[in-house]
């Protein structure tokens, strides 16, 4: 029987090593495996087990943490959610993450392995590294004035300092708070159901997200690609321009909104904005030049992040001539983002070269060491240098005499541009009003910031809307709150 | 007359007996270890928990203490030559057992397990110490063989009785106390089981027709094979009606591996395997409980990917995985992820979260002493049934641990058992006792009586 017993006890014996070689399989070797599981609520347990990084805005955190002791410990507060909300984005239990909180949320989260101390230090200590923090480059008081300035109307500011492409204010309204997101309980669920059943769409970033036609404002691109293309060599030559122009190839006949348009010099028809002369205009140009100006301010790029993605603007390059003469003053399929329109007039008050515009100035660990600047960015030269001082001429009479008056800004050289989109079916729904400009204090030696306004329905009768009556002041705003600000550097 | 009683040589013996050492005090020495790791682990949960000891720690430490110096007391005055490691595994387990249930039951503040489970536990270093004073002689069961299977079968048969819990008929509820009757009912037919074939062992070894004309192959007679398989037929059957798999499992294989050891005859081993693989595949076929739990054990992320979320062993194997090779610490992990059954059947997961890879060696290595230790017993011993007896026990621990720990780590599919003595329950905690109770009784006859030579 001994024998026997010997036999039973090397089978016992070899059920038990085989728990212990299953447990190693399972622990050891396919242990990645299960932890990545999305199923798998240990990640989201881990994440939001500790406060997330910040968001910083001139120093300060627009972003905070509330501990609620629940199995997502950890939900996300938001100091003035609706005004930097097309920044930040949201960081929901619930519903993922968007924006500033998307691209960055391995740095905010803490997962991001550039936050360990030592390559695989975390690995052997098990503990997760605290959040980073993400300083962007916002400027608080251009935020504020540009989203004050829209109050309540549906529309978007974009501004940056086109010598760099910081963005300094990006404002989309109606904004909403994302801290209704936070959290996992019903009212997060009712608030998600709500905002995305809101017919005025909150939660889209009109900044960046929603293209608009950029009505007049485009002339500006025209312009320089007539001057850079040398169809125009005098600013103040008259122009062979018919008013009204009957579109090339069709019957379809052009008008102005003024009167007094025929054959006016580039410097006149641009100051009141004429759509015969930048129709004809473009048609001259051809093209081959329109596309390619066009697209050295960003125009159908479909690759601009900041670090969040940029919906392309578009200058549609399969046209006729009368199409073409239609989308140089910004309609038929020529569509731009306010940051889009935002980059054409830095590219204007840079001398020409446009800089890639960028949110995040740059990443710090929870200690505040720094991780990341960001750097310099490539700039693309979108006319000669030359253009763009004939180009800030032509800005700066729109403000000073033209269309733009409402823009001036005491002790300051403001460049601008308004424009009146109309969209819809045969033109009917209620024009955009846009503005767009630069501004360079008198003590400074170059532009200091670069604006886009759009501005969806202005609470007016229709034959007001108008750029300038609309769009222009919230320019001022932004820009007098970026030159004060800058002053004292 | 105590001393006699445990000197006695037996007639025939060519050698006079020599004693072994008893080392006893190695035994309170490492009963004290099991104590001290126990409440160690205990205030380990208070602090990672809430940052501070637990109220109850004193008390845990004292009473586990108290409990484990009676039990050591019994075996110091009735089986002084037995095996010194036993009583400190049973402690341990028992121990960690506590712990690890305190430390869930801070998961649910509404179902707390631990004082039921503390209870049991007292009741079942009770029934220990009960019969290591009373059963003087572990032959004497043999008289009882009967008895024994009467019972079992009694017990086993109840539950059919009361409505089933969790789709399993394996549960007595008498006045808020649920009792699993199988629980018990294991000892008392491994009991009969070693009685019977000790008794009958050389007719089933050697009598009996040829199956086939030329095969080496015989049946032992029906007289003799007749009784204990219909005892063992009945006992499968019913745990199949009852659903409850692990325990049918574990007759099964203990049935089996007794058969083996008291005949040596390898062509059981055949022929159990060859039974084990045919109602596997019909249960599994025609019983759609089973065909769930084999189809879990197949694809444990099936439910995931249909989007109905991970089951129960997929969490489970999730929170090994989250435990790696040293474990999150003890109260770090989210055992709460893996639901109801996380006390009971899946309390290995929480231990391998939490203790990792390492804490669950030393787990199985316990487990593997203790079954080691019955079978040494079972080596040392010269009655037939003494043998079996110790054989079976340790076969019984073997096997449970084997079929509840490759369930939950998805090594065979799940059948829902408890963990000896780590699990939440009170009939097996009670149970387990009873096994280690046993198991000293027969290492003391075992070494008591040694006379340098292994029996034949």
């Amino acid at each position: 029987m001994t024998r026997y017993i010997r036999h039973a006890a090397c089978f016992c014996a070899l059920l038990l090593v085989a728990l212990v070689v299953n447990a190693a399989r399972i622990q050891v070797f396919q242990a990645r495996s299960y932890d990545d599981n999305p199923a798998n609520r240990r990640t989201s347990i881990a994440r939001y087990g500790q406060p997330r990084g910040d968001i910083l805005v001139g120093g300060e955190p627009v972003t905070g943490s509330r501990d609620t002791r629940e199995q997502l410990r950890y939900e996300r507060t938001y100091v003035d959610g609706p005004l930097y909300a097309p920044v930040t984005g949201f960081a929901s239990q619930e519903y993922g993450t968007s924006l500033l909180e998307h691209t960055e949320d391995d740095l905010l989260s803490g997962t991001d392995p550039m936050l360990s101390p030592l390559p695989l230090w975390n690995d052997f200590t098990r503990s997760q590294n605290p959040g980073g923090d993400v300083e962007t480059t916002l400027n608080r008081a251009a935020q504020q004035a540009a989203y004050d300035g829209l109050g309540d109307r549906k529309g978007a500011v974009a501004a940056i300092e086109p010598s760099t492409g910081r963005i300094l204010a990006l404002v989309s309204t109606p904004s909403y708070d994302p801290e209704a997101l936070s959290g996992n309980d019903a009212a997060v669920g009712r608030s998600w159901a709500r905002l995305n059943r809101d017919a005025d769409k909150p939660m889209l970033n009109r900044a960046v997200r929603k293209t608009y036609p950029p009505g007049s404002t485009f002339k500006v691109v025209t312009a320089a690609a007539a001057l850079d293309a040398g169809v125009i060599k005098n600013l103040n030559a008259k122009t062979d321009s018919p008013d009204p122009y009957t579109l090339p190839g069709t019957r379809t006949r052009l008008t102005n909104e003024s009167d007094g348009c025929e054959d006016l010099s580039l410097r006149e028809a641009f100051k009141w904005s004429c759509n015969t002369v930048f129709a004809k205009l473009g048609a001259d140009v051809g093209v081959a030049d329109m596309t390619a100006t066009a697209q050295a301010f960003g125009f159908n790029d479909t690759d601009l992040r900041i670090p969040f993605p940029v919906a392309p603007s578009t200058f549609d390059t399969s046209v006729d001539r009368a199409q073409l003469a239609l989308s140089s003053i910004g309609q038929y399929n020529t569509r731009a983002t306010p940051l889009q329109m935002a980059m054409v007039a830095a590219a204007v008050a840079n001398g020409g070269q446009v800089r890639q515009p960028y949110l995040v100035e740059r990443t710090t660990r929870a200690s505040g060491v720094t991780l990341t600047t960001a750097g310099s960015r490539p700039a693309r030269q979108a006319m000669q240098p030359s253009t763009a001082a004939r180009m800030r001429k032509l800005m700066v009479e729109v403000v000073r005499k033209g269309t733009g008056r409402k823009a001036a800004i005491p002790g300051a050289t403001v460049g601008g541009k308004t424009g009146t989109a109309q969209h819809g079916l045969g033109n009917s729904g209620t024009p955009y009003a846009w503005f767009v400009s630069w501004a360079r204090g008198d003590r400074h030696m170059e532009a200091k910031v670069a604006v886009a306004v759009v501005v969806e329905d202005a609470e007016a009768d229709r034959g007001e809307i108008s750029g300038g009556g609309d769009a222009a002041p919230i320019a001022r705003a932004v820009m007098e709150a970026v030159l004060g600000s800058s002053g004292g550097r | 007359m105590t001393k006699a009683g445990i000197t006695v040589v037996r007639a025939g013996s060519p050698a006079p007996a020599v004693r072994l050492p008893r080392r006893r005090g190695i035994e309170l020495a490492l009963i004290v270890v099991a104590v001290f790791l126990s409440v160690y682990g205990y205030c380990d949960v208070g602090l990672a928990k809430n940052g501070t000891v637990p109220p109850g720690a004193a008390g845990y430490g004292a009473g586990l203490g108290v409990l484990a110096l009676l039990a050591h007391l019994a075996v110091r005055l009735r089986a002084p030559y037995a095996d010194p490691l036993l009583l400190p595994i049973g402690v341990l387990l028992n121990g960690l057992g506590l712990v690890l249930i305190y430390r869930l039951d801070l998961e649910t503040p509404a179902d707390r397990a631990a004082p039921t489970q503390l209870v049991w536990s007292t009741l079942g270093v009770a029934l220990f110490i009960v019969v290591v004073l009373l059963l003087r002689d572990h032959r004497i069961l043999q008289r009882y063989s009967y008895v024994c299977v009467a019972a079992a079968l009694v017990l086993l048969t109840l539950p059919i009785l009361f409505p089933a819990v969790n789709g399993a008929r394996i549960w007595i509820r008498i006045a808020g106390f649920s009792i699993q009757p199988g629980e018990f009912a294991k000892v008392l037919l491994a009991v009969f089981f070693a009685a019977y074939l000790a008794a009958n062992r050389n007719a089933l070894a050697y009598a009996g027709r040829r199956v086939w004309r030329f095969t080496r192959m015989q049946l032992p007679t029906g007289r003799v094979l007749g009784p204990i398989v219909a005892v063992w037929l009945v006992s499968v059957g019913v745990l199949i009606l009852e659903r409850d798999l692990g325990t049918s499992l574990l007759f099964f294989g203990l049935f089996v591996v007794l058969l083996y050891v008291a005949t040596g005859r390898t062509g059981w081993i055949a022929v159990g395997l060859l039974l084990a693989t045919l109602g596997a595949v019909a249960v599994g076929r025609l019983e759609p409980h089973v065909h769930g739990r084999i189809e879990d054990w197949l694809h444990p992320i099936a439910s995931i990917e249909a989007g109905e979320g991970p089951n129960q062993l997929a969490q489970s194997l999730f929170a090994f995985a989250a435990g790696g090779i040293l474990g999150t610490g003890l109260g770090l992990g989210h055992s709460i992820l893996i639901g109801f059954a996380a006390k009971s059947d899946f309390i290995l997961a929480t231990a391998g979260e939490e203790l990792g890879l390492a804490g669950l060696a030393a787990i199985f290595i316990l487990y593997a002493l203790l079954v080691e230790r019955g079978y040494r017993a079972g080596l040392a011993l010269r009655d037939p049934f003494g043998r079996l007896l110790a054989v079976g026990l340790a076969s019984i621990v073997a096997l449970q641990v084997f079929v509840i720990a490759g369930g939950v780590t998805g090594l065979i599919p799940l059948t829902g058992m408890a963990m000896p003595f780590l699990a939440q329950g009170g009939s097996s905690v009670v149970t387990n006792w009873a096994i280690v109770a046993l198991l000293i009784r027969v290492s003391d006859s075992a070494r008591s009586q040694y006379d340098g030579q292994v029996a034949p």
